[in-house]
């Protein structure tokens, strides 16, 4: 499990004393698995000069490095020893402390310490101590146990009190109720030399709840690291021109008017006016169109396009939250969200438990109470039976499960966002795909296998002389080819490629109908070869719609590209069901009419153009290169490249949520049993210690079974 | 009976030097790498790092 990130106090000693320092560099590094990769990273880093110390976390996958060195050169050395690493954004990845999560630790550690010291004397009760060495151990185990308590339940009686102001029940108050009735009870027996004192079930009962609680915020704030990270991974950054000087500026300070200069591979910062000659753009995310789109001077360039040609500039006419790309994103989150009408698994048990509980232990005082007249009597039956049925392995039930299987999908590269998202994905039975970017990755696959040798070599020489993005793509590809000799090599601009070899006219040209989807044509200068390109499919996909059909998952491909695409991509991967030319509203609309006919869709999608659609379904998936919106709107993000593992997380989910039941099932088991000796008068704090850890613990043993699901 | 006198605080003590030992652990950094915690120790790394 992924614990608070906190990489730069690791570097301890050494850190602190440079506090006053630039804040020390901190790099993910995903290849980081063994411990032969720490050895190899924290020598290869502390050889630099100027680096004070480099401290690796395996759990985050980071290394925190005190220097007053670049980033640049730390991500050089890592990738000499053969690692990838990628800076993150300090800001962006927030504060490296969080004090909730070790309040939290500290209040389980104060209430388990103080538990296994009462319940040392109370199993000398429980053996036989009488008279005077009973009230004394009874008078120990208060004064240990009443500052516990009151320090270690806060957490709980908060949380009920602040659902009692707004005049609702939940799990908390019957938690709070008998932890407080447990305590003030046991004190006034122990006080008045009663044989029955609960102080170690008002200790073990904050104790286990409190682990539930742990559990529960950790997988939330890793989950919100892991998100963090994300974020921290993407370039906040703008470079500004002024005058004939470039000036690296925060996005946030861009201002409308200034010209910006877009480096290749780099997202557009703002809605604005080309002002170069020429741009070349993906602008997929808007459209889903997979086709780049060529831009000529003066054109609308909008924030987001990723640039895939030459540098270029532009003017920036709208910046920040009134580009269009945040106005849309912004749209999205205010629209109906279908995940907020959602009650989880533990809210429903919750509402029925709670009241049902006040219920029994009123009428069991009230029944002991006419039938013997007692008031003392009555009263300690009654807080036995709530101290009984307290919710101890109900508050585990969820959180345990839902902990692993969060912990599971984590380390197979799914990150989940929200408890509840598990209970919906458990529910899905239809998966819709986008098209590009999901399906496919950005680049060109082609089919060079008809050419010979010397005909790679002159392709390949033409296209490295080319800045056009297709051209690129194709010297990529051919980057094992040996290139050959091809001299006076000129552009046709709009064409392609001319150049001289051998003594003969050799030419790289656009083939097909000007706008079509074409593709390449070789000229070796005696005839004309098509180089036809496709769309890379994304890693994984060719075995995702037969593995999601077996699991009795329907699958369909929504996408805004031309219908010719979509069909061959559908065709390929073995999907009947494709709608081709979607816009976002068609995505929305469909989505939302096949919700309303009792399908459970889970979306997966990237673009802003699926925003919409991702909000709109039951559940949702977005890959972790996809825009911050989609991300957002997503349940779960894929941090991995390969899509081989998505039917395994619809498999987790329903494993998941089985085993939650079970754990309700078992809660239940152990309170048929328990509850009716209590009610009936029978209840020592032996059976409720007994009962309460015998069920804490198999929830939690049940939980792990989560972990051995496919 | 009077061996309790000694006995009780002694177990008192002890618990609360665990309470102690756990409160240090988490006031520096113990928790924050538990997979990172679990391979060091497989480090083939005699020498102390710089």
């Amino acid at each position: 499990m992924t614990v608070t990130a906190c990489p730069a106090c690791n570097a301890a000693p050494a850190a602190i004393a440079m506090a006053d320092r630039p804040a020390p560099v901190t790099l993910s590094v995903p290849g980081i698995r063994c411990a032969a990769c720490i050895g190899t990273i924290e020598r290869a880093l502390t050889a630099l000069p100027g680096v004070k110390d480099a401290r690796v976390n395996l759990t985050l996958k980071r290394v925190g490095i005190t220097t007053d060195r670049p980033a640049d050169e730390m991500i050089a050395a890592l990738s000499q020893v053969g690692y990838d690493a990628f800076p993150l954004d300090a800001a962006a990845l927030g504060p490296q402390e969080d004090p909730k999560a070790r309040d939290l630790m500290l209040r389980v550690g104060v209430a388990g310490f103080a538990m296994m010291n009462v319940m040392l004397l109370s199993v000398a009760v429980w053996s036989g101590a009488a008279d005077a060495t009973r009230d004394l151990f009874h008078l120990i185990s208060a004064g240990i146990s009443l500052p516990a308590v009151f320090y270690s339940a806060q957490p709980f009686f908060q949380n009920a009190l602040s659902a009692l102001r707004v005049r609702r029940l939940n799990m908390d108050v019957p938690i709070s109720l008998a932890i407080i009735l447990a305590a003030i009870m046991s004190l006034y027996e122990a006080l008045n030399g009663g044989a029955h004192a609960y102080f170690d079930a008002a200790l073990s009962l904050t104790f286990f709840l409190l682990i539930g609680r742990v559990l529960e915020y950790r997988t939330r704030a890793a989950a919100r690291s892991a998100a963090q990270e994300l974020s921290a991974l993407e370039v906040h950054s703008v470079q500004r021109k002024l005058g004939n000087t470039v000036t690296t500026i925060p996005a946030s300070a861009l201002a409308v008017g200034d010209t910006v200069v877009v480096p290749t591979g780099v997202r557009v910062p703002a809605d604005g006016r080309l002002t170069s000659r020429a741009a070349f753009t993906d602008r997929a995310f808007l459209t889903g169109e997979s086709e780049p789109v060529q831009h000529s001077r003066d054109a609308t360039l909008q924030a987001g396009e990723i640039n895939l040609g030459a540098p270029f500039e532009m003017v920036a006419e709208a910046v920040g939250q009134d580009t269009r790309l945040r106005r849309m994103a912004e749209l999205v989150a205010t629209a109906e969200n279908a995940r907020n009408r959602y009650t989880s698994l533990a809210d429903r048990a919750a509402q029925i438990y709670a009241p049902a509980v006040h219920l029994l232990a009123a009428v069991t005082f009230a029944g002991w109470l006419i039938a013997t007249g007692d008031l003392r009597h009555s009263l300690n039956i009654a807080i036995a039976v709530l101290i009984i049925t307290c919710p101890c392995a109900l508050g585990l039930a969820v959180p345990a499960v839902s902990t692993a299987a969060i912990g599971k999908l984590y380390r197979l590269g799914y990150l989940v966002k929200s408890g509840t998202a598990l209970e919906r994905l458990a529910e899905v039975d239809h998966v819709v795909f986008d098209k590009t970017g999901t399906l496919t990755r950005p680049g060109f696959d082609f089919q060079i296998g008809h050419l010979t040798p010397a005909q790679r070599g002159i392709a390949k020489a033409l296209a490295q002389a080319s800045s056009h993005p297709v051209s690129q793509a194709l010297a990529q590809y051919l980057a094992d080819e040996a290139g050959a000799d091809v001299t006076a090599i000129t552009e046709i601009p709009g064409r392609g490629m001319k150049g001289q070899w051998e003594g003969r006219t050799v030419h790289l040209e656009k083939g097909g109908e000007p706008g079509g989807e074409g593709g390449l044509v070789l000229d070796d200068g005696q005839c004309r070869i098509p180089l036809s390109y496709d769309e890379v499919t994304a890693p994984g996909a060719d075995m995702l719609s037969p593995a999601l059909q077996r699991r009795g998952l329907g699958v369909t491909v929504l996408s805004g590209d031309a219908p010719g695409k979509t069909e061959r991509l559908a065709a390929h991967l073995g999907i009947a069901d494709w709608h081709a030319g979607q816009s976002p509203e068609d995505k929305h609309r469909l989505i939302a009419t096949r919700s309303a006919a009792g399908e459970k869709i889970c979306m997966v999608g990237d673009g802003i153009n699926d925003t919409a659609a991702l909000t709109a379904a039951h559940a949702s998936i977005a890959p972790g290169r996809a825009l911050d919106a989609a991300r957002n709107a997503a349940d779960v993000v894929l941090l991995g490249e390969t899509l081989a593992d998505l039917p395994t997380v619809f498999g987790i989910a329903r494993k998941a949520v089985r085993l939650s039941r079970q754990n309700f099932g078992i809660a239940f088991a152990y309170n048929l049993i328990a509850v009716p000796l209590a009610i009936a008068g029978f209840a020592t704090p032996l059976m409720a210690a007994l009962a309460m850890s015998f069920s804490s613990i198999t929830v939690l043993l049940n939980a792990m079974r989560v972990r051995i699901a496919k | 009976m009077n061996v309790l006198l000694i006995l009780i605080p002694v177990s008192l003590v002890l618990g609360g030097l665990g309470l102690v030992a756990f409160i240090w652990s988490l006031r520096h950094a113990q928790y924050d790498d538990p997979d990172g915690s679990a391979a060091r120790i497989l480090i083939d790394d005699d020498e102390p790092r710089p």
